[in-house]
């Protein structure tokens, strides 16, 4: 990316926003503000759309995190001022990603297919039906653009390589095979309390004093068994920590909170008609997001220029206030207001304090920064973790996998069938929560042992020759058996690693003021926060504009959202 | 469509409705013209089509394409290609009919008559059902058409029963897809496919599958239903038995004249008041059958070998199925002590309805005594010495009435050995009686407190020839009461419930129940109906009174009742009396105080299977003396019901409809009657 290409100029040069990277909050503003008839510019340093949360090709994951995990240079010395009326601030990036480590059991395979991979860097992500991404595709129409699969079911974990499958709906729960007949009958009670209460019953009404309680003492209070606890809290109310350890928990979900959990899970289920469960995932991977609300940005008039840094912001000498900023190309745009990835940071320059003016109009230059880190792994695998079942998402909750997990494990493998991979290979997406890297690290590994064959290091070479013999003919023919059997339920063999990418990332929220951050990918499933703080980042810059008014809607409700499965 | 909230129509639909309607007027009016001038050509053929697009409920459209395919076909130019292209058209016109309104029987009904012509390919209707099911999977019409399809295609019970497995997986409350289940199972079950041999190792499954739905959601009826028809194949054995039978076997029989009441020398329990010179023989099985005759049932005895009995059924209606079969054996004074053999089923023959063989030959052999006749005294009144006064149940009270119980049981136990050979009926009642008490442990659930007391009762029954006694009766009894307070709707139908277990509980405890071998008293029980039938043929003297008894069905198979008291009940009619027409030795019975004719409509009539509104005109007109009295005609059901008793007493007062008119009317239909509301008749 140093090698930069010589860039044609920017016309016109005053815009009345410009938006720096493509993340899906960026891309979503940028959507937004076209929307309300205003000039954007939407510019990237990459050659792709998605930054964080884009989906890339094998080869280019490893350069993608690296780039992001070094610290920034030392500004240089602040470029003697310009003859103009602006002060340069430079920008560096921030370290956003550590602790990488890729490994590649299958070197020629790979490298030869590369392309044919679309690797999520902010998986394991899925859109539950009845999600504000969904609801926010289809009000905008950006629906046209994408095309989704169902994921077919969620499991629990457990340490023996167990996967239970979730009873999220009355057909899963008649249909499933471990919980006993009172289990059943428990928890299909609480789920139609539950709807009785959301329906507004008069007789089956939560009481106020316990949907401020904690809703693992709901739970409690239902005399569920702890097994369906952990289903409700972990696999469909989504808890990220343990709940009944109020010492570690950083996180405790109230009942009402987690009702509405269950409600959203409730109404993404059945949803669409082509959808078996709650989720569906995008064909051709998580970065198709934030292509697709480009591509409706660019129908209302936004202005696309990928492949372009920017090194500095234009300030006000006087006033200290935005004016706009310099581009790699050396030109000098301007724009009222400004987004910024969070890849960027704005340093002052060393041992100068900004000038008064401009010290009160920058506190927000400092990203807030989120103590808490995301642990992600990726895994590419040729055989399934099911037999049965290529799309499916599986919940460690907090202590299922060793003492000390305080955070539960998230895992989403998705199959060839949606374009994330060769024909007859797995992806895998591992995230937890964590507070340093080697804990992060600790969990994704304790994921990965449990259910994967990690090829030693000594015997790697023989044994990944033949592996690769043996993939280069499955990827040949398509039709080979894509499950050479259930390695979950006893000692069957365990699906081998052919690749693997762990990393941790930083979690940073999104900052509001006249230049705004826009916020890394969290440590959720689906993207309703940041939809909501993309939201209100839209509403602080233009307070007097509606997100995406009714009356943008230019294609009507598709019934088939998702594309039937074939 | 199932699930979908019934709307009120807006204004605007009421106008394009009524637009509709017009066009559809102005259609069906040219449609009617073509129809009447048996015009077939192709204009009027697609006229027709259009009407029932837009009203697929047209049934003289689909008869009159009927005729205009036959037309078609007949047409002396027609080849294979023009068939096929004619029946396809009407497939296509069909297929959009359904559209319109998927539920339309002349439409469904129509497309198997286009199939049955054979012309068309079946494989179609499977793909075309699976887009039908799909909207609405609960859809009948869809499911009663597949059922065609798979037998026109040959499709395996196997492969259905996976479909329907399927399609529950998907939504389980699914009436449709439960009973499809049960349809196929029998197919498999009667074909003694392979892994359906063997009801023990089906049923457990399919215990196992419907408790998945009925523990999830107990409050959804689907799966209870299909539950209830678990439990009929587990409870009812393939082959019919003998449950009963009168007289019991080893019993002894006194045949007396018409005063010999006392000054017998023999034990009176089984003295039986015989003046036609004939006795009854009761066979009573545990479900309807057909083929009881001479043949199949062959008597021996002393006094008349090999005669050629007539054995009868006793049903309501008057098919030749019935549970309670009878026959008269005649007696000579010549001998008058003789062993009687009777032979069940040692030749084939007894059919259930079900089409299963009776295939446990069973023998009774009982002795009849016979009393000479003293014809000389048979004047003197009867009606006397037999009344159901508490005087009289003290001189036939108690005497030995446990070689009665006896020698019933013997009966039993000598078909003990199917009941021991199905040892898993047992075992999958005690599972499911433990699943249901977990799951009203958990939930208050109305389905579940009924099904659990069948299940009590079922188990009772089955267990019965080796535990005399009913053992879960209080609980049951108990479930009952609670339900007619937790579902008023149903109130009356727990209460019949109720009364059939208090009788059998009753008569189990026999010690106080009964107060004499040929007398039971049975008053004061709150009894809302009858029951247990097998267990009181024996009875002679029944008193019934003071109970709620708005029907007394089944009580035709008590043939040796002759005197019966059913006063103060809520009997509501005359024909509610039909049961007592088959009782050809009774000639004591008390109607007093009941409910005839305090209701111009007799339910009864709607309730029962009566053959009543279909014989009895033909009975009437073939009786030319009753229908020149006008006073007969106007009180028909009294002629119908009364004019084959044979009785000697009758108790009527306090009922509307007994004045003194209606009563000159009984004393016509019945000459024989000596007494009519205590009131001796000239």
């Amino acid at each position: 990316m140093d090698d930069i290409p010589p860039y044609p100029p920017i016309d016109p040069t005053t815009f009345d926003l410009i938006v720096i990277g493509t993340g899906l909050p960026e891309s979503i503003i940028a959507a937004a503000a076209s929307t309300a008839s205003k000039s954007v510019l939407h510019l990237d340093p990459n050659p792709f759309y998605g930054s964080h949360f884009s989906s890339l090709p094998l080869a280019d994951f490893p350069s993608f995190l690296s780039s992001h995990s070094t610290s920034p240079s030392p500004p240089r010395s602040p470029s003697s001022d310009d003859p103009n009326e602006f002060s340069l601030l430079e920008f560096a990036t921030r370290p956003l990603y550590s602790s990488i480590d890729i490994s590649t059991f299958s070197p020629n395979l790979l490298d030869q297919h590369s392309r044919k991979f679309n690797l999520d860097v902010a998986g394991p992500r899925v859109l539950f039906c009845a999600d504000k991404s969904i609801e926010l595709l289809l009000r905008t129409g950006t629906n046209q653009y994408m095309e989704f699969k169902s994921v077919d079911a969620t499991f629990v974990g457990d340490n023996k390589g167990n996967l239970w499958s979730v009873p999220d709906s009355r057909a899963a729960t008649f249909k499933d095979k471990s919980l006993g007949l009172v289990e059943k009958n428990k928890l299909m009670r609480f789920f139609k309390l539950v709807q009785g209460h959301l329906a507004g019953e008069q007789d089956v009404k939560i009481s106020e004093e316990d949907l401020q309680s904690p809703f693992v003492d709901f739970l409690n209070k239902m005399g569920l068994p702890p097994k369906i606890k952990s289903f409700i809290l972990y696999a469909i109310a989504m808890a990220d920590y343990d709940q009944e350890d109020t010492g570690v928990c950083r996180d405790l979900l109230k009942t009402k909170d987690g009702i509405d959990q269950l409600a959203l899970y409730n109404a993404s289920i059945g949803r669409f008609q082509n959808a078996s469960g709650a989720f569906l995932y995008p064909i051709y991977g998580q970065g198709e997001l934030s292509q697709a609300f480009c591509r409706r940005a660019a129908v209302k008039g936004c202005l696309y220029v990928l492949r372009m840094p920017v090194t500095a912001l234009l300030v006000d000498k006087d006033t200290g206030c935005y004016k706009g900023v310099r581009l790699a190309s050396g030109q000098d745009i301007f724009s009222q207001k400004l987004i910024l990835d969070p890849t960027f940071k704005v340093t002052l320059p060393l041992g100068s304090s900004p000038p008064l003016p401009l010290k009160e109009k920058l506190p927000f230059f400092s990203l807030k920064d989120d103590k808490g880190k995301i642990a992600r792994g990726i895994c590419i695998t040729k055989t399934s973790l099911k037999p049965d079942i290529s799309n499916f998402l599986v919940v460690y909750p907090s202590r299922s996998l060793f003492p000390e997990q305080v955070t539960s494990i998230r895992f989403l493998q998705i199959a060839s069938n949606l374009a994330v991979c060769l024909p007859g290979m797995f992806v895998l997406y591992i995230s937890a929560l964590c507070n340093d890297d080697d804990q992060g690290k600790k969990l994704i590994h304790a994921v990965m042992n449990t259910l994967l064959t990690v090829p030693l290091d000594s015997e790697s070479n023989a044994a990944v020759q033949s592996e690769t013999a043996e993939i280069g003919s499955a990827v040949q023919d398509e039709t080979s058996e894509s499950s050479s059997g259930g390695p979950s339920d006893s000692g069957e063999e365990k699906p081998t690693l052919l690749w693997s990418a762990l990393y941790s990332q930083e979690l940073t929220l999104g900052q509001v003021d006249f230049i705004c951050s826009t916020p890394m990918p969290d440590g959720k499933l689906n993207y309703n926060d940041l939809i909501d703080t993309t939201f209100k980042i839209f509403q602080e810059i233009y307070p007097e504009e509606e997100f995406f008014p009714e009356t943008s809607l230019e294609n009507p409700e598709v019934d088939g959202d998702a594309s039937p499965e074939t | 469509m199932h699930g979908r909230p019934r709307k009120a129509p807006k204004p605007e639909d009421e106008a394009a409705s009524s637009a509709k309607a017009q066009k559809l007027r102005a259609l069906q009016t040219q449609f009617f013209s073509f129809h009447h001038n048996k015009i077939y050509t192709k204009e009027a053929v697609e006229l027709s089509a259009k009407l029932l697009e837009i009203n697929p409920e047209s049934y003289t459209a689909w008869n009159y394409r009927k005729l205009a395919v036959e037309h078609y076909l007949n047409l002396p130019d027609c080849n294979p290609d023009s068939i096929k292209s004619v029946l396809d058209d009407e497939l296509r016109v069909v297929e959009n009919a359904l559209r319109q309104n998927f539920k339309s029987y002349g439409a469904w009904h129509h497309r198997k008559w286009v199939l049955s012509k054979g012309h068309s390919l079946i494989d179609n209707e499977l793909r075309l059902l699976d887009k039908f099911q799909k909207a609405d999977s609960r859809n009948f019409h869809a499911w009663n058409y597949r059922r065609f399809v798979a037998e026109s295609m040959k499709r395996s019970e196997q492969d259905e029963l996976k479909y329907t497995e399927d399609m529950i997986y998907a939504n389980f409350s699914n009436y449709s897809a439960w009973h499809n289940r049960s349809v196929l199972l029998s197919a498999l079950f009667d074909k003694k496919a392979e892994g359906f041999l063997l009801k023990e190792k089906v049923l457990p499954e399919e215990y196992e599958f419907i408790h998945q739905a009925i523990f999830t959601d107990p409050d959804d009826q689907s799966g209870w239903f299909y539950h209830l028809w678990l439990l009929d194949q587990t409870v009812t054995t393939d082959s019919p038995l003998l449950a009963s039978s009168w007289p019991g076997h080893g019993s002894d029989v006194l045949l007396v004249g018409d005063r010999c009441y006392n000054g017998s020398a023999f034990s009176p329990f089984s003295a039986l008041h015989s003046d036609s010179g004939s006795f009854p023989i009761v066979l009573y099985f545990n479900q309807p059958v057909r083929g009881v005759n001479s043949s199949t049932v062959t008597v021996e005895c002393g006094f008349n070998k090999n005669e050629d009995l007539l054995w009868k059924p006793l049903s309501a209606s008057n098919s030749q199925t019935a549970r309670v079969w009878v026959a008269h054996l005649k007696v000579s004074s010549s001998d008058l002590h003789s062993t009687v053999e009777v032979s069940v089923g040692h030749t084939k023959g007894i059919i259930s309805t079900r089409g299963f063989e009776y295939s446990h030959p069973s023998m009774l052999s009982f002795k009849v005594h016979v009393q000479p006749m003293e014809r000389d005294s048979s004047q003197v009144s009867v009606a006397e010495s037999i009344s159901l006064r508490e005087e009289n149940f003290k001189v036939y009270g108690k005497q030995s009435e446990e070689s009665i119980i006896d020698s019933f049981d013997q009966l039993i136990i000598k078909n003990g050995h199917e009941t021991t050979a199905s040892n898993w009926r047992f075992e999958a009642l005690a599972k499911e009686i433990e699943c249901f008490r977990e799951l009203l442990s958990l939930v208050d659930c109305k389905i579940g407190k009924l099904t659990l007391a069948r299940l009590l009762k079922a188990y009772d029954a089955m267990s019965y020839p080796f535990a005399n006694k009913l053992v879960h009766s209080e609980e049951v009894l108990e479930l009952y009461s609670d339900l007619m307070k937790l579902d008023r709707t149903h109130y009356q139908f727990y209460k019949d419930e109720r009364s059939i277990v208090l009788l059998q509980k009753y008569k189990d405890s026999v010690s106080s129940a009964i107060c004499g071998p040929i007398c039971l008293r049975l008053n004061n029980l709150s009894l809302s109906r009858m029951g247990a039938f097998e267990k009181l043929l024996w009875v002679q003297m029944l008193d019934l009174s003071h109970n709620e008894l708005q029907s007394i069905e089944g009580l035709e198979a008590m043939q040796l009742l002759s005197c019966l008291s059913l006063r103060n009940n809520k009997l509501r009619s005359l024909t509610a009396l039909e049961p007592l027409r088959k009782l050809k030795l009774l000639r004591i019975l008390d109607i007093s105080y009941n409910q005839i004719g305090d209701h111009s409509i007799d339910t009864t009539r709607y309730v029962c299977s009566s053959p009543l509104s279909h014989s009895v005109g033909s009975e009437l007109n073939r009786d030319e003396t009753v229908t020149s009295d006008v006073a007969l005609i106007n009180n028909w059901e009294a002629f119908y019901i009364f004019k084959d008793f044979n009785l000697n007493q009758l108790d009527i007062v306090g009922n509307t409809i007994a004045d003194e008119k209606f009563k000159s009317v009984l004393v016509k239909i019945m000459p024989k009657l000596k007494q009519l509301d205590g009131k001796l008749l000239d």
